[in-house]
């Protein structure tokens, strides 16, 4: 059996590609329900306890 | 020591909307699990050990979050809205964007362990025992998630590749026709 050939190449690209699909995704602006949970947390009011409660998008 | 580990937690968000979209690819589902994996986190924060990966103990949460959340209501959570796809299409003038989507289209059809295993190793610089504590498997069990992740999405996209070519050789074939029938 031959081994396919250029699989660290291809190893590569995929890691690439993951890398990029991550980062674009991570590096996206963060919604400002998560800073405003957050404050909410350090002011010990109360949180919805499921996200879906918030019905407004 | 007067450092509170909770105040970590709002560098950590980006990472975890875009780890939580790779296990559910629903952008809605992504932000509710983010959400209640945050309430989690900050409730919990007592079992955070100071100095140890935060990152890795927030995709925990998460990952655990979201299978607990994937056995009640598997269908919803599988509804795949190709959040990755759409958010990568309105980026502007990247010379790869084309490829991206059709990368984004093939990751969709691994399956969810796959995904996470590629994602914590290949993009989120997980080293496989980190990636193995952080999903509870062995290490030998991430191996093999990213192992076959990569050699399927290997073999997806060269089908793609294949019928560039094909399609190429085509157009060839038929240009050298017409100039031997001329």
């Amino acid at each position: 059996m031959k081994p396919p050939p250029r699989k660290t190449d291809v190893d590569a690209q995929i890691d690439a590609n993951l890398k990029r699909a991550f980062e674009d995704l991570a590096s996206e602006p963060v919604p400002d329900r998560f800073t405003e949970l957050l404050s909410k947390l350090r002011s010990g009011e109360d949180v919805p306890d499921k996200g879906s409660s918030s019905d407004e998008q | 020591m007067s450092n509170d580990p909770r105040d970590e937690l709002v560098e950590h968000l980006g990472p975890l909307r875009a780890f939580a979209l790779s296990l559910c690819r629903n952008s809605a589902t992504a932000d509710d699990l983010v959400q209640d994996s945050l309430i989690k986190a900050w409730t919990n924060i007592d079992k955070f050990e100071p100095g140890s990966n935060m990152r890795a103990w927030l995709f925990t949460i998460l990952r655990n979050t979201y299978y607990s959340l994937h056995r009640k209501r598997k269908r919803e959570v599988e509804d795949v809205d190709g959040a990755y796809a759409d958010t990568l299409a309105q980026k502007p003038d990247h010379d790869g964007r084309l490829a991206m989507r059709d990368f984004n289209v093939a990751f969709d059809q691994l399956t969810a362990e796959q995904r996470e295993a590629l994602v914590l190793v290949g993009a989120g610089g997980f080293s496989y025992e980190e990636a193995a504590d952080t999903c509870g498997v062995a290490v030998g069990t991430i191996k093999s998630r990213v192992n076959r992740g990569r050699a399927r999405l290997a073999e997806l996209m060269s089908v793609e590749e294949t019928e560039a070519i094909e399609i190429t050789d085509n157009v060839t074939a038929g240009i050298v026709a017409k100039h031997g029938a001329a």
